[in-house]
């Protein structure tokens, strides 16, 4: 039996403590440890985007994370992005039908939510850079971008 | 099989555990391994792995700007000294990938994913071992050692560096090539000129060709050109799914000749 090793994060605010596998990547933790399925998993390559998260501010792939590296740190997903009500920017997704298979939402919602809380009038290229790391298979970016865009504050197009 | 994944304290107790076993890889930001894992490679079969925070760490050292292994192109984008290479760290990956991806994991990073160690190669950088040595990016690119890089040292050139990613797909695609081009001038002539292309080789390299064709010259369109025409030679740069060998020997010139007509 693969050893196992515990560890410590916070999840959306809560702590959290698990046991993870040796070389166990974070988005398998998330999922199928602490039952948060909103983090997809689409290549495992770190080319997609679907399982992008917030670790201590910063965006990053958990596919690419080794689970026990995170002990101590704070992990966000989408399901702590809605606090009793949607979040501005999943509300702007809603507005401009930003999702259609919906596969790459949470990617998405994730990589915005990443941007606006550090650049929060991001120019339009801007919003286009910080959504570059995740793929939307429906080619479905304009709307995308316009949501990030209305979430800003800012004129959509 | 199961990976192993051993922590240590310091790069010292890591270098020993690292030249245990032949399946052992040192991690840092684990945008590489962490794919290999993924696919169950089975070369992998421990990962090593250091948490001394010095390793995170950017400062001054002299002329040169030490930058830790573990300092990520996310950090390097937003570093007031390193701003030189900024332009470098910003196309490196998605943003995901720069908040983990790590200066010295790109010494070691496959083809054609070298873009900053040929930015580190343009500007002559100096990198030091866990074991205490001192070597050149151009050794390490060349023969990579057996120990731990610990730092990278790099001095910010003096008539700047230039920089070019071509790619496909915008504003994140993996490089079809990248030019990294240090070109000092001297009483109007170009002076020790260094041309690097990453994707035209296995490694970063340098173009000896446009080097030559460079040095001692005024930077003029005349010499650009010369330069240009000699820059694939060389290289047998490899095909994959992003482009032939042909195409990248085709269009090395053309591309390393818009770089340096920017600095005329």
């Amino acid at each position: 039996m693969a050893r196992k090793k515990p560890i410590q994060f916070v999840h959306n605010g809560s702590d959290k403590a698990v046991f993870v596998d040796e070389g166990e990547n974070l988005l398998d933790v998330l999922r199928r440890g602490v039952g948060d399925l909103t983090p997809k998993y689409g290549c495992g390559q770190g080319t997609c985007g679907a399982c992008t998260v917030i670790i201590d501010g910063a965006p990053r792939l958990a596919c690419l994370t080794l689970a026990e590296t995170i002990e101590g740190q704070s992990v966000e997903t989408v399901a702590g992005l809605a606090g009793g009500q949607l979040s501005p920017v999943q509300e702007a997704f809603m507005a401009h039908f930003a999702a259609q298979c919906g596969y790459c939402t949470s990617g998405m919602l994730m990589s915005a939510t990443a941007l606006l809380r550090d650049n929060p009038r991001p120019t339009r290229d801007e919003v286009v850079e910080a959504i570059s790391g995740n793929l939307c298979r429906c080619t479905g970016y304009e709307a995308i971008i316009a949501a990030v865009m209305t979430a800003s504050g800012q004129q959509a197009a | 099989m199961p990976v192993s994944v051993q922590t240590f304290g310091t790069i010292a107790e890591a270098n020993r555990a690292l030249s245990a076993g032949r399946g052992a890889h040192y991690m840092g930001g684990g945008t590489t391994l962490m794919r290999a894992i993924n696919e169950a490679n089975p070369d992998v079969e421990t990962l090593i792995r250091v948490t001394d925070p010095q390793l995170s760490q950017v400062r001054l050292e002299g002329s040169a700007v030490r930058i830790g292994a573990h300092v990520t192109m996310r950090e390097i984008a937003r570093s007031r000294e390193l701003a030189f290479l900024a332009p470098v760290a910003r196309v490196i990956g998605g943003p995901q990938v720069r908040s983990a991806a790590t200066a010295a994991g790109n010494l070691f990073a496959e083809q054609p994913y070298g873009d900053f160690a040929g930015a580190l190669l343009a500007c002559g950088a100096q990198v030091e071992l866990g074991d205490g040595r001192r070597t050149s990016v151009e050794d390490v690119l060349r023969s990579p050692p057996r120990s731990i890089v610990e730092a990278i040292l790099v001095t910010p050139p003096a008539d700047g560096l230039a920089f070019k990613k071509i790619t496909r797909v915008k504003p994140k695609g993996v490089s079809l090539m990248s030019i990294s081009a240090v070109v000092p001038r001297r009483g109007g002539r170009v002076d020790n000129p260094r041309i690097v292309f990453n994707g035209m080789a296995d490694k970063p390299a340098r173009s000896n060709g446009a080097e030559r064709a460079l040095a001692g010259h005024p930077l003029s369109a005349e010499t650009i050109a010369r330069a240009a025409a000699a820059a694939a030679d060389g290289f047998t740069p490899r095909d994959d799914s992003h482009a032939s060998g042909w195409y990248r020997r085709e269009v090395a010139g053309v591309h390393l000749s818009r770089l340096l007509s920017e600095l005329i």
